[in-house]
């Protein structure tokens, strides 16, 4: 039976079309926008060698720090608590609602496959200040707040550009570790119910502890989701006020094609790449000792 | 999986006593809430759909349009140009994805069921892709499609899309080739089936349903892509739906509400009726996949 599958013109065959494309349009443009790190210019006109500029100039530039700085914190709360909404919807589904959970999960799951860019227009209206007031302050104000320009004060725009992304992605994140809580034996469960377990305890010390594996892969699928953060912030607040919500990635789209340095977005690009793989490592680990334990 | 597991609906059936139902009350409540924070702002957007200019400016958020009227919608299409931004859409979405299906599954076959030397180094490949950032290509092809003076066409939105959902296609496919039983294959050429048939007759039928999952999921992140789509149109009529949808707000003053709320609408409604369709393809696929990703 080996023989047949030992064939290497199918092989050749079946292959090449996808690497062909995967290779030339993938991993030649990773390779050559490394090569854009030491040079100047753009595709209108042209380009030449600086050596390590772009370097020094990223190291001295405070609107990059600002922007990895936001990158950093942005990914860190949203990992946390994405996984953390998440993994209590997963909770409430297995425990609570038990065989009645599909209409739930299906409803909460929803906003996951929606444009950003439509979210991101609708959370603007609900939390707008002028022209109209917008639902969130008008229940602010029924409440004894003042008029509130959540999307135009630096500090309020973090949090709702947070609270959006939370609301698009808990449903994932509870289907994904919903899948993964499934997998759990209720014999294991049962015997620690007989033996007098609470429910608080039965979670700490049964679910929790089998659950590390799917909760790992779902905090890396996060960190490199939330690094990459883009469409929620260009369409909600596009940067703003100022640049207060300005993550690397928008920073390389600005200086790229706005003011036309190639080799300036290269470096904040490959900054970002750099960030997505220490990441990854990292947070897989110091989560694979946990988990082998 | 014949074990029973903590998803198996519990057999208790029978009503259960009036306080055990009472004390559950105030978990429903949370449930109703939770729902509600999902649905709400949907709901507000469809009424906000049918309202004046007036309406919006003058009555607080929770009034219901006075009459039901399709002048938003009609502005929208006629002059929001909502209908060549969807006609862009499906232009650029759907060869990519035919694309990346063709594509994914031949190489994937060749990766994980053809026998030869160097296809894990190859599968790691694929897989490495997943992590970059598309940042980090975007100058490149930039510079190329410039170059090659196809700027001003759909082409470098399908060449692109078409690479970028290779690694997951690939990954995602290999994986689920890989659970196949050797059995299968070892019949199939017994019966003296060469290897294309064994593609097409065999494998192709047998993970029918992850091809599905995997379309979908691009579906979805194809449609709903910004970044891209924002990069390499560069010219107002072959926007996409994202970017069209982008541009509706007023950058020029004030805000056409009624309009901009219709365009929300049709996106999110019309991506909703999809998903109504879909659902139980869509929960089951992240079930499945997230289990083995």
């Amino acid at each position: 039976m080996e023989s047949v599958f030992r064939n290497r013109r199918a092989t050749a065959l079946m292959l090449t079309p996808a690497l062909l494309v995967y290779t030339i349009v993938m991993i030649v443009p990773i390779l050559w926008s490394v090569t854009y790190t030491f040079q100047s210019g753009n595709a209108v006109s042209g380009f030449e060698f600086v050596g390590l500029d772009n370097w020094i100039e990223f190291f001295g530039d405070s609107t990059a720090h600002d922007a990895l700085w936001f990158t950093l914190k942005y990914a860190v709360v949203m990992t946390t608590l994405q996984v953390a909404a998440g993994y209590g919807l997963a909770l409430l589904y297995i425990f609570f609602l038990q065989n009645k959970s599909s209409l739930v999960r299906a409803t909460i799951f929803f906003p996951v496959i929606l444009p950003t860019v439509a979210v991101a227009l609708m959370f603007s209206r609900m939390f707008e200040a002028a022209p109209t007031v917008g639902p969130v302050n008008t229940i602010f104000m029924w409440m004894g707040g003042d008029l509130t320009d959540f999307l135009g004060t630096p500090s309020y725009a973090f949090w709702v550009v947070i609270l959006m992304d939370v609301w698009r992605s808990m449903g994932f994140y509870a289907v994904l570790l919903y899948a993964g809580l499934v997998e759990i034996p209720t014999d294991v469960m049962e015997s620690a119910k007989i033996d007098g377990a609470s429910s608080w305890r039965l979670v700490r010390s049964i679910v929790f502890p089998l659950s590390l594996p799917v909760l790992l892969s779902a905090v890396i699928f996060s960190i490199n989701g939330t690094l990459k953060v883009f469409d929620s912030i260009v369409a909600l607040t596009n940067g703003g006020p100022g640049s207060a919500t300005t993550p690397l990635t928008l920073y390389m789209f600005r200086t790229s094609f706005a003011y036309g340095q190639y080799g300036y977005g290269s470096t904040i690009a490959f900054v970002l790449t750099i960030l997505c793989l220490l990441a990854t490592v990292f947070v897989f680990r110091s989560m694979r000792k946990d988990v082998t334990k | 999986m014949s074990s029973a597991t903590l998803g198996d609906a519990p057999a208790r059936r029978s009503k259960k006593p009036l306080r055990m139902r009472v004390r559950r009350l105030p978990g429903w409540i949370g449930v109703g809430l939770l729902l509600l924070t999902v649905v709400y702002p949907m709901f507000w957007i469809l009424m906000g759909s049918f309202k004046t200019q007036p309406e919006f400016l003058s009555e607080p958020f929770w009034a219901l349009p006075q009459q039901v009227n399709l002048d938003n919608y009609i502005s929208a299409f006629v002059e929001g140009g909502l209908a060549t931004y969807i006609k862009n859409s499906v232009l650029a979405v759907f060869p990519s994805l035919g694309l990346i299906l063709v594509f994914g599954t031949a190489a994937a076959y060749a990766l994980q069921i053809l026998i030869w030397k160097g296809r894990s180094v190859i599968l790691v490949m694929f897989l490495a892709g997943i992590m970059i950032p598309t940042q980090m290509i975007l100058l490149p092809l930039f510079n190329v499609y410039y170059q090659a003076g196809i700027t001003n066409s759909i082409w470098p939105l399908i060449i692109t899309y078409t690479a970028i959902g290779m690694p997951l296609t690939v990954f995602m496919l290999a994986t689920f080739m890989r659970q196949l039983p050797q059995e299968v294959f070892e019949a199939a050429t017994l019966d003296g089936a060469n290897v294309y048939r064994i593609f097409w007759s065999v494998t192709v039928p047998l993970v029918r349903n992850a091809i599905f999952t995997v379309a979908l999921v691009q579906f979805f992140f194809l449609w709903n892509d910004l970044l891209i789509a924002l990069t390499f149109v560069t010219k107002a009529d072959l926007r996409t739906i994202q970017v069209g949808l982008l541009n509706f707000t007023g950058q020029y003053g004030a805000v056409d509400y009624g309009p901009l709320f219709a365009g929300i609408s049709v996106t999110v409604f019309g991506t909703l009726a999809l998903y109504i369709f879909l659902n139980k393809k869509v929960m089951a696929g992240m079930t499945q996949g997230a289990v083995k990703g």
